[in-house]
């Protein structure tokens, strides 16, 4: 599921005004000109500091937005409609926590360890994304979810499987190979609904693509002008397409979807603009985003509070699997 | 021995897709032992049939090469041409061989 501009913040130049040798300025000058010949960044390479930090914040982020993303669909296991929609949504779920975990075991390959990446995100430290913040209200959200932020994710990630640090982009490649059932799914969810369903389940459809369209298209990140990161992120090749060009790729997308489940989309300016060849579309309210992104969303409290909780509870099953492992390994003669 | 608070140790995963196939590597992933791993790593990895027989290793056991020697170890068989077979112009009449 995923991400939007992870890398929110403007970071301080972490180490930048540290005294370089001359051994790493050369270090520097290889490193550069390998990703200007696009050339992968394996994990025991050298890297500047801040291409590291940079990458260890954003693929940990990522990573807990693939398992707080189970929550709001984990809702709707026990009243799917019918067994085959339950289990689809089981798989899908399931695919969440595996990419959450490809994505962590990426983030460890530069350095950090998964408690200390699971501390900053239980912590509050360590953002996801802030999609997940809002609740999931009827059944028909969860083909909403799979269409469009699934459908939005997955217009992110993809370029993600091109990044320069191989680690991640072999990650993504993995991902979206898997993600492509979850939007399809939704899709076909709403499609049943619309055409076969009554005329309450049509306008429960849309009422969940009223709440989820706009926090759909904040996935996309802050406008460029407001990406302090997105520069220095693009020079590294971690990022590949800008916040803007994605989110006019899946509006321009999106569009002839919603005409197909006979949905409106909530936004009066949306239209056709011959001369860009793309929708023009309504201003998106940045204020709603900054203050999701700051922790007051619908449910960020309730969200964090299960991952902690989960954690906590998992303690004890930890623990005895280790204490088992190791009197094992103990009984073990020496071969 | 204290197990409390330690994280379970990482493992390399590796699976064969199909019979008659190399095992190839396709992640990590922490567990607290062998037998866990392979559990873990049915469910990680193979939940679409992409195997049909897995190895794990402890990642701590794995020797790995030096980037920084990449060209130490690797660069001297670029000159080595005659380890191919193409490097031996044949007549047409037996070049198949």
């Amino acid at each position: 599921m995923y991400t939007q501009a992870m890398d929110l913040v403007p970071q301080p130049s972490e180490g930048g005004d540290k005294e370089i040798s001359a051994d790493e300025k050369q270090l520097q000058l290889q490193f550069d000109a390998r990703i200007d010949a696009g050339e992968f960044i394996e994990a025991k390479d050298w890297m500047p500091e801040n291409f590291r930090k940079t990458l260890i914040r954003q693929i940990s982020q990522h990573a807990h937005s693939e398992i707080v993303g189970m929550l709001p669909e984990g809702n709707w296991v026990t009243r799917a409609p019918t067994l085959k929609r339950k289990a689809i949504l089981l798989a899908k779920i399931q695919d969440e926590g595996g990419h959450g975990l490809y994505l962590y075991a990426a983030a460890e390959t530069l350095g950090i360890s998964r408690d200390q990446m699971l501390e900053a995100l239980h912590s509050g430290r360590a953002k996801y994304s802030s999609i997940f913040n809002y609740p999931t209200l009827t059944w028909a959200d969860m083909g909403v979810v799979g269409w469009l932020v699934d459908g939005a994710a997955i217009m992110n990630q993809v370029p993600i499987c091109r990044c320069s640090y191989a680690p991640y982009a072999r990650a993504m490649v993995r991902i979206c190979r898997e993600e492509s059932f979850h939007q399809r799914q939704g899709f076909d969810a709403l499609l049943t609904m619309m055409t076969k369903g009554t005329a309450g389940q049509r306008a429960m459809v849309q009422d969940a693509v009223n709440r989820w369209w706009w926090p759909s298209l904040m996935m996309f990140g802050p406008p460029d002008a407001d990406s302090p990161n997105s520069a220095q992120s693009m020079r590294w090749g971690i990022k590949r397409i800008s916040n803007d060009d994605l989110r006019q790729k899946f509006i321009d997308a999106a569009v002839p979807q919603s005409e197909v489940l006979g949905v409106r989309l909530p936004d009066p300016d949306l239209k056709w603009n011959e001369a860009r060849g793309h929708y023009d579309y309504g201003p998106i309210d940045w204020k709603e985003f900054w203050q999701v992104v700051g922790g007051d969303g619908p449910c960020n409290r309730e969200r964090l509070a299960a991952r902690v909780s989960a954690w906590e509870d998992g303690a004890w099953v930890r623990q005895a699997a280790m204490a088992y492992a190791e009197k094992h390994a103990e009984l073990q003669p020496a071969s | 021995m204290n197990s409390e608070k330690k994280e379970w140790p990482l493992w390399e995963v590796f699976v064969r897709s199909k019979a008659g196939l190399d095992h190839k590597h396709c992640g990590s992933l922490h567990a607290p032992d062998g037998k866990m791993a392979l559990k873990m790593a049915r469910d990680v990895y193979t939940r679409r049939m992409e195997g049909t027989s897995i190895w794990v290793v402890r990642s701590d056991q794995i020797f790995a090469s030096d980037p920084a020697e990449k060209g130490m170890l690797f660069d001297p068989m670029e000159s080595k041409v005659y380890r191919h077979p193409t490097f031996y112009e044949l007549p047409e009449s037996v070049n198949h061989m």
